[in-house]
């Protein structure tokens, strides 16, 4: 088990003629992902190592049924992009773009919920979603994470590597490291993925890495509370950010005197969840909480 | 990316949206001459992105030439909660029957637009919803179909508006909601939104936040940034691609990805220090980048030490190593720097790091314990060894 991606994977690429997309997709492929095509509009019939490109979703689709989607084409294109492979029927779309207008990522939200629900988005702005041992979609340093029971999810690429890295570093595996972007509207939010983290046998601690602006973290504790059995570890990304300016991503910005750090913080708390000041402080409670069930890398 | 009032103004008029005509202004004389042109009494206002103008002395009205002299001369040049005005926007002052609220935005949790609306207008829109919460209609919007006029006029009629001004609001609604849609704008906001005697209705005041990610949608907004009361290291920042907030401390901070920036900060204030920026340098490791970053942090002279953090996944360690150490081939810093250098290829990273034997480079194995040096090196205390 892991969530979203796995060896059951069959992964297609907009973009995977680009210099950044063709890098990451052989990368994915190296890891183990396997790879059934690319989208490029004007080089259909070309290859990637082998890789047939196709020129719409619709024919990928047809020729090679993927089942996940990775996005990597320019800010200007990504949007329709992602709503093609929705509506080539492929069930997970990874957008790793960013830059994407909010009003685009808006409509292609609400446009998924009413006309693709079979459709699930991660991203945009992310990293992608890693299953250690099993498959790799998108750019997340694979070196650092090995199989096991914490399943991560963050909006955050670095912050992500820096806090597996220091559960690898204790010990701990993951089941699958999901980053769900820095945008102001995410396809999928910390709720979505703690939902399948619950339901997921293999996963039995759940570190959440949040930042600064927008309620998802204070929506987070709400679900947490009312819903889930399974321990969740915070840590939360902004406490010395002033409010108005935006911090590198899009979606981190306090406006007003809502989506502080000190109050997604509280808001967990109050909850039960426990957050860690540092990704260091982190990595010491999960251990702390799993105790003696850490799984090793087999 | 937030607008001025008179810009924002311009948008509105693009849109339909009914403004009094006005110029935006820069000397004392052009803001005579400005006014003898728009009929007296005309109002001055100071064009700088920050709330409570009125209250600081920065919004007047001037029913002749020596009071248009008077208060330009007081005005311009004012420092208001540290906006420098530079600009004054001088228009016709306008009679007031009735004022309200009016505002798109996007709302995140909810994934829509959403339209508030009030009949307190005039007043801070947090207040409203603080004191006379059932005085704020807040509706949300069918992005995909956009406001209707009816879903407007409802709005308006909810907000308690003359019955009289009904379809002049609704049409102003209308109107605010595509320029928001439009522009690709974050945020919206008419305070007040005036009805005149003479029952027409008009926006006295613009707040415009647009989408800096939209731009290239819009190449005429480029230039509506506020150039002159933007801090000039984030504006250098800005043109060198590197994302770049001023802080108010005195610890210089870079690092490579934005949630690991911020992570940074907060680790090194936790440590008792106070950080003096955000630099986020992305992927960007190459010499050139890494000397700009270097440069940019240094440009700020209230920094007094610098951390390097860096957690290779995507980005190589060593090269970043391989360009701080260029990069102090061209920059001589007379501060001291603190590098951690973490992930894809670090120990080789700290291998070149420990050879090139920087001056005043120290290196630390974990964020906490480059905080820690950091703070005590920006306090002047000693620290183990060099690198």
């Amino acid at each position: 088990m892991a969530v979203l991606v796995d060896e059951h994977t069959r992964l297609a690429v907009a973009g995977m003629t680009g210099r950044e997309g063709s890098f990451h997709t052989l990368n994915n492929r190296r890891y183990g992902t396997n790879v059934v095509g690319g989208v490029t509009p004007g080089k259909g019939g070309q290859d990637l190592e082998g890789i047939p490109v196709f020129d719409t979703w619709a024919q990928a689709a047809q020729q090679v049924q993927p089942n996940t989607a990775m996005i990597f084409v320019p800010p200007a294109f990504a949007a329709d992009s992602i709503l093609e492979a929705a509506a080539a029927g492929v069930a997970l779309v990874v957008a790793i773009t960013e830059g994407i207008p909010a009003q685009d990522e808006l409509r292609v939200y609400n446009v998924l919920r009413r006309r693709y629900p079979g459709t699930r988005l991660i991203g945009p702005n992310c990293p992608g979603v890693l299953s250690p041992g099993k498959a790799n979609v998108g750019i997340i340093p694979a070196a650092f994470f090995k199989q096991g029971n914490v399943g991560v999810v963050s909006r955050s690429g670095t912050l992500t590597y820096q806090i597996g890295n220091e559960i690898a570093q204790a010990g701990f595996g993951c089941s699958s490291i999901v980053g769900i972007g820095g945008d102001p509207v995410p396809g999928s939010s910390f709720v979505d993925v703690l939902e399948l983290f619950q339901a997921d046998g293999q996963t039995e601690l759940m570190v959440m890495a949040g930042e600064i602006g927008g309620s998802a973290e204070e929506e987070a504790a709400e679900h947490i509370a009312a819903h889930m059995s399974k321990p969740v570890v915070a840590y939360i990304a902004g406490f010395t950010a002033p409010p108005g300016k935006q911090m590198g991503h899009a979606g981190a910005i306090i406006s007003g005197t809502s989506g502080t750090a000190a109050a997604k913080a509280q808001a967990l708390e109050e909850k039960g969840v426990r957050v860690g000041r540092t990704p260091a402080e982190v990595a010491h409670i999960a251990v702390e909480v799993l105790g003696g069930s850490a799984i090793a890398a087999p | 990316m937030d607008l001025l009032e008179y810009q924002g103004k311009q948008l509105f008029a693009r849109h339909g949206l009914k403004v009094s005509s006005g110029e935006a202004v820069t000397t004392v004389e052009q803001a005579v001459r400005a006014a003898q042109r728009i009929g007296y009494p005309v109002v001055l206002k100071a064009q700088v992105l920050v709330g409570g103008r009125g209250k600081a002395g920065g919004v007047k009205l001037a029913g002749g030439e020596a009071q248009v002299r008077e208060h330009a001369g007081n005005i311009l040049g004012m420092d208001i909660r540290g906006h420098v005005v530079h600009r004054l926007w001088i228009e016709r002052a306008s009679d007031i029957a009735s004022e309200y609220y009016a505002a798109v935005l996007l709302d995140r949790s909810a994934k829509q637009p959403l339209v508030m609306f009030s009949s307190e207008g005039g007043v801070d829109i947090e207040q409203i919803a603080q004191s006379h919460p059932e005085k704020l209609v807040r509706e949300h919007v069918d992005p995909l179909a956009g406001l209707s006029r009816e879903q407007a006029a409802r709005i308006a009629v909810a907000g308690g508006v003359d019955s009289d001004v009904v379809d002049g609001v609704a049409d102003a609604l209308v109107s605010l909601y595509e320029v928001w849609t439009a522009e690709d704008a974050t945020l919206a906001e008419i305070n007040p939104l005036i009805v005149t005697p003479e029952r027409e209705v008009r926006a006295l005041d613009a707040k415009v936040s647009l989408d800096g990610n939209a731009l290239f949608r819009h190449p005429e907004n480029r230039a509506l940034a506020d150039r002159e009361n933007e801090d000039k290291i984030e504006r250098r920042a800005a043109e060198e691609g590197l994302q770049y907030v001023k802080l108010d401390g005195d610890i210089g901070i870079l690092g490579n990805g934005a949630g690991l920036v911020m992570s940074t900060l907060d680790v090194v204030a936790q440590a008792g220090g106070s950080p003096a920026n955000f630099l986020d340098a992305g992927g960007g490791s190459d010499a050139k980048k890494v000397a700009q970053a270097v440069e940019l942090i240094l440009a700020n002279d209230a920094v007094k030490a610098v951390l390097f953090n860096i957690f290779g996944g995507i980005t190589r360690v060593d090269e970043v190593a391989r360009g701080l150490i260029a990069a102090f081939g061209q920059i001589k810093p007379s501060v001291p720097f603190v590098v951690r250098l973490d992930g894809t290829n670090d120990v080789e990273g700290r291998k070149l790091l420990a050879e090139a034997d920087l001056p005043n480079v120290y290196t630390a194995r974990t964020m906490d314990e480059a905080a820690k040096m950091v703070v005590a090196l920006a306090s002047g205390r000693p620290v183990g060894a060099a690198a």
